[in-house]
């Protein structure tokens, strides 16, 4: 039995390099689509479609950055907030999509006593929403549901406790980003050193 | 697992319309073997990035092998200990190739005889014709 696990390579055998192009949009599509169909058979709403996309995304989100840290030979992190941000928007979101989210915003909100922030990363044209016309019944469904996840399982296993939600606006796919309360204590910790 | 399958059914049935859309000099086939050029040469190189050989014909020219070489479906897949090793985790790119070719009228059995997920050497995929299909309208046209 051991010999025999022995002798069977496994997937932690190959190189992490990148070895062949990028993966083709139609079959990207048709995969994702696939997806979406799977998942839309098992659920009875569009929350928790969205909320089952995204844990399709959680699971990729942890592995990629795992592989993007081993491709590019980095050997710096981020630790403060909005680094982190700028460094998913433009960094990251070019080794997934080969190309930069288009902006990065921030708004305050006061709830209670506490001042925390939420913070927008906006993307006009969404790769997995390029071929998906969402029918008038399911109103506000997003797929990008699925890239929420990617995000919010970034920031969390990087030490930025957060939510993130796909939202449809008019100026394409935004992701709002509610970090935690401890991110948002030790931010203000940090900023008073 | 046959979910896997009928993924990749559904995924072939639309496929193949992009496929002869960007292929726009890809006609009708004289034969099987032209058949089996096109899928692996056009079809996988397209689709998957990889262009498999063609192996193993069969005496009476119906049946072929294609040897895949890496697969980037399966580049980070694992199969689970226990039950989870009988898992045909490629059997959507079967499904693919069986809805892909049924578009066209032409019937084929399709399956995995090896499979480096399973511990063989190498990636082989068996692809059977069947039959000719005449008549069939595409679903819902009738």
């Amino acid at each position: 039995m051991q010999s025999s696990a022995r002798l069977r390579s496994s997937t932690l055998d190959r190189s992490l390099q990148k070895t062949k192009g990028d993966a083709n949009l139609s079959t990207f599509a048709l995969l994702f689509s696939e997806m979406v169909q799977y998942s839309q058979n098992r659920v009875d709403n569009i929350n928790d479609l969205q909320s089952r996309l995204a844990d399709f995304g959680k699971h990729v989100g942890i592995r990629v950055l795992d592989l993007f840290f081993y491709r590019a030979g980095k050997d710096k992190r981020e630790v403060r907030l909005t680094p982190m941000l700028v460094f998913i928007q433009k960094v990251f979101w070019k080794f997934l999509f080969n190309r930069e989210a288009d902006n990065l915003e921030q708004h305050a909100q006061e709830v209670n006593v506490f001042s925390f922030y939420l913070d927008y990363l906006i993307e006009r044209e969404c790769l997995v929403n390029k071929f998906i016309s969402v029918p008038n019944d399911k109103g506000n469904l997003n797929c990008a549901s699925f890239v929420a996840g990617i995000v919010e399982s970034v920031l969390c296993s990087s030490g930025f406790t957060c939510k993130v939600v796909a939202h449809q606006g008019t100026r394409g796919t935004t992701y709002v980003i509610n970090f935690d309360k401890t991110v948002m204590e030790r931010e203000s910790r940090l900023d008073s050193k | 697992m046959k979910s896997y399958y009928f993924s990749g059914y559904n995924i072939g049935v639309r496929l193949i319309d992009d496929f002869l859309a960007r292929n726009p000099t890809v006609g009708r086939c004289n034969d099987f073997r032209e058949t089996a050029d096109i899928l692996s040469k056009q079809g996988f190189k397209t689709y998957l990035g990889i262009a498999p050989s063609i192996t193993n014909w069969s005496p009476a020219g119906d049946e072929f092998s294609l040897l895949l070489d890496g697969n980037p479906l399966t580049e980070f897949v694992e199969l689970p200990e226990g039950p989870g090793q009988k898992l045909s985790y490629n059997q959507i790119i079967c499904g693919a190739i069986r809805g892909a070719l049924e578009m066209v009228q032409l019937e084929v059995e399709c399956r995995f005889v090896q499979d480096q997920l399973k511990g063989d050497n190498t990636t082989e995929l068996r692809v059977k014709f069947l039959k000719k299909l005449v008549d069939a309208l595409p679903v819902g046209e009738d």
